[in-house]
């Protein structure tokens, strides 16, 4: 009976990678591993609720460790593969990881430990026992797996992996606005995720693989790159993504239900999810389907400026701080898309760069938002004001924050902007470049908006000028919950966070050089390619 | 629900079930069966233990929270493709130990660790769902 498997008579040599595997290369999946058994290790702790954030946060930071040395692995030895089980395309799974895929994991590892930081004090027992710190964790693993992998099927496992998670997430206080937020939440997913399935197996029945790899290599060898049937493809991806990356006629769900949540959860959401969709696209319009990206370049270009003015427009009318934001969200998806719609070395650099800066700036300013909250008990710019007097470094940080949104110099808004508005110019899109730099402009005038009403000026609408409601007035208003001030919980993330966008703005280089290696990448993917199948 | 005939068979044949479902999870690697359906099969033993004698039982017999039988199981699975690390073989690469017992020959393997942890998560959801339900019916 043992014979049967022994596998001596069988040369699998054909189907199978029987190389030795260094230990190094496991660094590839190490951070889908890392995040899978930390978030199994919370789930089992479920009902110890002062331990499980201690252990989420100490497996979030092996993630940023583990990231970290994936990403100069990458930069080290170039694209990397690791096939599943040793089963080579087009039977097992590939995971590739190339500069953007590592890049971008390690930037959302990081956004992750500092929402976990930040979870300790916003997250009440109820919002442990109902199991913040577990979702977080397995959000990470469809996060990672997501930018990590290299088979567009178990792309769709991982965006199903941090769906699930998500969708715990925004329920976790279980309030009818929340389940409100949910219910368009889910339905608009689940249809975005329909259309990705179904492209998905349309590419299986025209190629007869999976692999991304494989799929890029079939897709340049077909003599009509823009064929009906690769455009419906093309279409129907375009489509799913768009609707996850909240980009415009698809856009609504987010400020529907990003300000419903815990205030982590929103800063958690908007700035990863968001990108992993925009990550999705690069991949597949960019690596895989150059030729569908070309026949609908115009289209992104007009879906691409339209988002920004959905995005700039929307945040100017908001008065609610935090759908605000979910409207800059939605503006930054704009910039992202025209560097797709450029697709030039230069525009996807761009693009790339901007992804890294969106999933940092936005996360900062709903963290901050959520610390507006703490200080004054409301989101409501008619109420707010006064939070200068109160706390000059937080003034301080939530402008550098403004500022580097809204894209201006010295901070990490700026290069991006600079980049696209180049690319676009360049390529003769002169719209598209107006466009950035209007949206820009707009949200310049929103944030400033926010800044004026919340922190500059002396107390809620109605204060008469050159007054100023005191400090005690506004400490009765929030009640207890400025209490939680006290610890640095609050703060460590926000710091971290703001550090990150003002070096990035300050010293670009190396940001500038991470995200033209990964727009290179897409554009000339012979290194991913031979990665998978050797040779070539 | 509560009949007293259903009250009294209802013990004997979720015992049964959990017993079939071990039975189907062990056959499953190269036969019809599995982690996933012997899941199942043990998720609706504890549904019906539930149905009858209350969910205060249910969660009594198992001990532990059904979320953390899944989360449990979630480990093993990952753990189950770790092991090929030590080989210098990529992640999930199965692993046989074939052991002789009594001339009969057991294959343990990674596969079987894998298949085991699928079950654990899937009693452990499923049965979660089901006794929060049942639990919502009674109140």
């Amino acid at each position: 009976m043992a014979s049967t498997y022994s596998s001596e008579k069988v040369d699998y040599s054909a189907a199978m990678n029987l190389e030795p595997v260094a230990a190094a290369d496991w660094l590839i999946v190490a951070p889908v591993l890392v995040s899978l058994i930390g978030g199994a290790v919370c789930l089992m702790m479920r009902k110890n609720t002062d331990a499980q954030p201690k252990l989420a946060i100490l497996f979030l930071a092996l993630l940023v460790l583990v990231n970290f040395g994936l990403l100069i692995r990458v930069l080290d030895q170039g694209v990397i593969t690791m096939v599943m089980g040793g089963w080579l395309p087009p039977f097992g799974i590939a995971f590739t990881v190339d500069a953007l895929g590592a890049t971008l994991s390690l930037i959302a590892s990081i956004v992750a430990f500092c929402a976990g930081l930040y979870g300790i004090v916003t997250v009440g027992t109820t919002g442990r026992r109902y199991g913040f710190y577990p979702f977080l964790v397995l959000l990470m693993a469809g996060v990672c797996g997501a930018f990590l992998t290299g088979d567009i099927f178990n792309l769709y496992v991982w965006f199903e992996v941090l769906l699930i998670s998500s969708y715990g997430m925004l329920v976790l206080g279980n309030e009818k606005p929340q389940l409100d937020g949910a219910v368009k939440y889910g339905v608009l997913n689940l249809i975005g995720t329909n259309f990705f399935l179904i492209g998905t197996g349309m590419i299986y029945g025209v190629f007869g693989t999976l692999n991304m790899a494989d799929i890029a290599i079939k897709m340049s060898e077909l003599d009509s790159p823009a064929s009906g049937t690769l455009l419906t493809i093309a279409v129907l991806y375009f489509l799913a993504f768009a609707m996850k990356a909240a980009a415009f006629p698809v856009n609504f769900w987010l400020p529907a239900s990003y300000h419903t949540p815990n205030i982590v959860v929103s800063a958690v959401f908007a700035g990863l999810l968001t990108k992993v969709g925009v990550y999705a696209l690069l991949r597949i319009f960019v690596l895989i389907m150059p030729g569908s990206r070309e026949a609908l370049a115009d289209l992104f270009a007009l879906v691409a400026i339209l988002t920004l003015m959905t995005g700039a427009f929307g945040a100017l009318a908001q008065s609610e701080l935090r759908r605000l934001l979910g409207y800059l969200v939605i503006a930054g998806i704009g910039s992202m898309l025209a560097g797709i719609a450029v697709g030039t070395t230069l525009a996807l650099s761009g693009a790339i760069f901007y992804a890294v800066h969106s999933i940092i700036v936005m996360t900062a300013l709903y963290m901050a938002s959520g610390i507006v909250n703490m200080m004054s008990g409301t989101y409501d710019l008619r109420q707010l004001g006064g939070l200068y007097q109160r706390n000059v470094a937080f003034a301080a940080v939530f402008l550098v924050l403004a500022f580097a949104v809204s894209g201006l110099p010295p901070f990490s808004g700026f290069w991006p902007k600079v980049l696209l508005v180049d690319a676009a110019f360049a390529d003769g899109r002169a719209l598209l470049g107006a466009a950035i730099l209007l949206s820009g402009f707009l949200t310049t005038i929103a944030m400033g908006r926010v800044w004026i009403y919340a922190f500059w000026r002396g107390g809620p609408e109605g204060t008469p000028d050159g007054e100023s409601v005191g400090p005690g007035a506004a400490t009765a208003v929030a009640g207890g919950r400025a209490a939680g001030l006290a610890g640095p919980a609050v703060w460590l993330p926000l710091g971290i966070l703001t550090a990150m966008i003002v070096y990035f703005g300050l010293q670009p280089e190396w940001m500038l050089e991470l995200s033209t290696r990964g727009a290179v990448g897409l554009v000339e993917p012979r290194g991913y390619l031979r990665s998978v199948f050797g040779g070539l | 629900m509560r009949t007293v005939i259903f009250r009294t068979i209802a013990p004997y044949l979720s015992a049964l079930m959990v017993l079939y479902s071990i039975f189907v999870l062990l056959r499953g690697h190269n036969e019809p069966g599995g982690g996933f359906i012997g899941g199942l099969i043990a998720a609706s033993a504890l549904a019906i233990f539930g149905i009858a004698c209350g969910v205060a039982a249910v969660r009594r017999a198992i001990k532990v929270h059904p979320m953390s039988i899944a989360g449990f199981g979630l480990f093993m699975g990952a753990a189950a493709g770790v092991i090929s690390l030590f080989t210098n073989q990529p992640f999930m690469t199965s692993q046989w130990w074939p052991i002789d017992l009594f001339n009969v020959q057991i294959k343990l393997s990674t596969p079987l660790i894998f298949d085991i942890g699928v079950y654990l998560v899937v009693v452990g959801a499923i049965s979660s769902i089901a006794l929060a339900l049942e639990e919502r019916e009674s109140d």
